[in-house]
C-alpha cells in the first residue's frame, strides 16, 4: 500500500518534470535555454519515473535492469546535451547575455 | 477495444499515405527515401496490428500465462525491418552517385541535365 | 481505458511526427524526426506484445538508420529545394486513396479478436509446437530460426547483397578509378577536439558491445537476436569510429575483417543446413546435429542467430565506412 502511494507520488513528480521540461523546450527563446529546460527530462524525469517503477518491481532482476537503464540515461544525456552546445558554439551560434527582448527595435 | 482497433487502422492509412505523398510530391532524392521508409513503417504497423490477440501477451513463454499473441506476423515484420534498412542503404549510395554525376539530387534537375 | 488512451496518443505522435519529416524543409531536421518515428514506432510495436520487432525498430531503425542518412547528407546535402509543380494533383490522389484504405479497414477483423483468420492456421501450430520440439521460451525466436529457418537464410543472402551493392557503388573513388579501400584525405575528422563525449564513449563502447553479445545469446529466452545484435554491436563500432575519426577506426577494424565478416556469417548459416544434410537429413534441418533433437535444435539455433548477428554488423559497417570514407564531391 506504503509502496504503490510511493510509486504513484513519484511518478507523478517524474511527469510533472518531463512536461515542465518539454514546456521550456517549447518556450525558451534560443538554443542553449531550450537545451537547460529540456535537459531536465533527462535527469529528474528519468530519475523519478524509473524510481517509480523500480518501486513497483520490487526487488527483483527488473529492478537491477532499470537501475542500469538509469546509470546508462544519466550517463549519456549529459554528454549529448554537451556535445550539442559544442557543436552549437563551434557553428557560430553565440549565446545572448541579458534579458532577451521580444523584438530588438533598431536603436 | 472498438475505438482503438479503428485507430490503428486509421493511422496506418494515415501514415501510408503520408509517406506516399513524399515519395510522390517531392522533387528531392532523399526526401523520396524518407517518405518509402515512413510507408513501410506504416504497413509494419497493420502487420504487428493484426497478430494482437486480446487478453494475449508477448509470445515469449512463461508460467503461469497460456493466452499469447500469435508469433508469426512478427517474424514476418522483423526481417522485413532488415530488409527495409538494406534497401535504403542501397538507395542512399545510388543518391550519392547521383548527385557525383549530375550534381543535383532535385528530381526536375536531374532529368534536364539528362535531357541535354 | 487508460490503455486506449494511451494507445491513440501514441498513434497521434506518429501521425504528427509523420506530417513534421514530410513538411520540414530541412532535410537535416526530416532526418532527425525519422529517428523520433522510428523510435514512436518501437512504443507501439511494445504496446501491441512484439517484443523482438520493437527492439528491431528501436536498434535498427532508430539508431543505425539515423546514422547512414546523416552519412548521406554529408555528401549531398542538408537542405531541399523545395516546391513541386504536382502538388494539388498528388494532394487529391492521396486524399482519395486514404479513403479507399480506411474504407476497406472496416472490413478487417475486430481489433484483438482471437477468431481472426490470421490466428486459425499455422500460429497456433507454432505456439502449441514449440516447447515440444524445440523447447526454448521465445516462441519468435523457435519460428525464425527453426520453423522458417530458409525463409531466414533468405533474408540474410538480402542483406548480404545489399551490403555488396553499396560497396560496388561506393568503393570506387570518385574519379572513377577503383582503389583499394582507404580512408578520406580529409585531415580533421573524428571528436578529437570534444574532451566529454571522447571520454564518456570510450568508457561505454565495451558496455555497449557486451550488451550486443548479450542480446544476440539471450535470443533464446527473452526478446533478441542475431538482427537486433547485428545492429547493437554495429552501433558500438560506429560510435567509436565517430569519437576517434574514420581513419582510427579502419586501423582498428579493417575492412578486410568486415568483408570476412560479411561473407561469414552467411557462410555459417549455409554451412550449418549442408551439414545437417550431411548428416542425413533435410537442409536446416537441425534435429540431427545432435544426439538428442531438442539439443541439435538449440545448437543449430545458436549458430544460425550468430550467423545472422556477425552479416548484420559486417554489412552495416561497410555501408557506414562507405559512406564515411567518400570524400565529398
Amino acid at each position: 500500500m506504503i509502496i504503490d502511494i510511493l510509486s504513484w507520488v513519484l511518478l507523478s513528480l517524474g511527469g510533472a518534470f518531463v512536461f515542465i521540461g518539454g514546456l521550456g523546450a517549447l518556450r525558451m527563446p534560443n538554443l542553449y535555454t531550450r537545451m537547460h529546460a529540456a535537459s531536465l527530462t533527462d535527469t529528474m524525469g528519468a530519475v523519478l519515473i524509473l524510481g517509480g517503477i523500480m518501486l513497483q518491481a520490487g526487488l527483483t532482476l527488473a529492478t537491477i535492469k532499470l537501475a542500469a537503464i538509469l546509470l546508462f540515461l544519466l550517463l549519456t544525456s549529459p554528454t549529448a546535451s554537451n556535445a550539442l552546445a559544442s557543436a552549437a558554439i563551434l557553428s557560430g551560434l553565440q549565446p545572448k547575455e541579458g534579458p532577451v527582448r521580444p523584438r530588438e527595435k533598431a536603436e | 477495444m472498438e475505438l482503438l482497433g479503428l485507430a490503428y487502422y486509421w493511422v496506418f492509412a494515415i501514415v501510408l499515405m503520408i509517406g506516399f505523398y513524399a515519395v510522390i510530391a517531392k522533387p528531392n532524392l532523399i526526401k523520396k527515401l524518407i517518405g518509402l521508409s515512413i510507408f513501410q513503417a506504416a504497413v509494419f504497423l497493420l502487420y504487428i496490428t493484426m497478430g494482437k490477440v486480446e487478453g494475449g501477451t508477448a509470445p515469449i513463454f512463461q508460467d503461469g500465462i497460456s493466452l499469447y499473441s500469435n508469433p508469426l506476423p512478427q517474424v514476418l515484420i522483423l526481417t522485413a525491418i532488415v530488409v527495409g534498412i538494406s534497401t535504403t542503404a542501397l538507395g542512399l549510395g545510388i543518391v550519392v552517385r547521383i548527385k557525383e554525376e549530375y550534381g543535383s539530387i532535385e528530381e526536375d534537375e536531374i532529368q534536364e541535365r539528362d535531357r541535354q | 481505458m487508460i490503455i486506449i488512451l494511451f494507445g491513440v496518443f501514441l498513434l497521434a505522435l506518429l501521425v504528427i511526427t509523420a506530417l513534421a519529416i514530410v513538411r520540414t524543409d530541412s532535410l537535416f531536421a526530416a532526418v532527425i524526426l525519422t529517428g523520433i518515428f522510428s523510435l514512436l514506432m518501437a512504443a507501439n510495436f511494445f504496446l501491441l506484445d512484439a517484443a523482438d520487432v520493437a527492439l528491431t525498430e528501436a536498434a535498427i531503425g532508430a539508431g543505425i538508420s539515423t546514422v547512414l542518412f546523416l552519412g548521406a547528407l554529408a555528401l549531398t546535402g542538408e537542405q531541399e529545394r523545395g516546391g513541386s509543380k504536382s502538388r494539388l494533383l498528388a494532394l487529391g490522389v492521396v486524399t482519395v486513396t486514404t479513403l479507399i484504405v480506411i474504407y476497406a479497414t472496416f472490413d478487417k477483423p475486430r481489433f484483438g479478436d482471437p477468431d481472426a483468420p490470421v490466428h486459425q492456421h499455422v500460429g497456433p501450430w507454432y505456439l502449441e509446437k514449440t516447447p515440444e520440439l524445440i523447447d526454448i521460451p521465445n516462441a519468435v525466436t523457435a519460428v525464425l530460426a527453426s520453423f522458417r529457418g530458409y525463409d531466414t537464410l533468405g533474408e540474410v543472402f538480402v542483406v548480404f547483397t545489399a551490403g555488396i551493392g553499396v560497396l560496388f557503388l561506393l568503393s570506387a573513388r570518385p574519379a572513377g578509378r577503383p582503389e583499394d579501400f582507404q580512408a578520406s584525405k580529409v585531415p580533421h575528422q573524428g571528436l578529437r577536439h570534444y574532451l566529454v563525449p571522447r571520454v564518456v564513449g570510450r568508457m561505454l563502447i565495451p558496455f555497449i558491445f557486451l550488451f550486443g553479445l548479450y542480446v544476440q545469446f539471450h535470443g533464446d529466452y527473452g526478446p533478441g537476436g542475431g538482427f537486433q545484435a547485428g545492429a547493437i554491436v554495429a552501433a558500438s563500432i560506429i560510435l567509436y569510429a565517430l569519437l576517434e575519426g574514420e581513419a582510427q577506426a579502419l586501423r582498428a577494424l579493417p575492412m578486410r575483417v568486415l568483408k570476412w565478416l560479411v561473407a561469414g556469417g552467411a557462410l555459417l548459416y549455409g554451412a550449418v543446413g549442408v551439414a545437417s544434410m550431411l548428416l542425413g537429413s533435410n537442409f536446416l534441418d537441425y534435429s540431427v546435429l545432435a544426439s538428442d533433437p531438442i539439443a541439435g535444435q538449440h545448437i543449430g539455433i545458436i549458430l544460425i542467430e550468430l550467423g545472422v548477428g556477425i552479416t548484420v554488423t559486417g554489412v552495416l559497417l561497410c555501408v557506414f565506412h562507405a559512406f564515411a570514407a567518400r570524400d565529398k564531391v
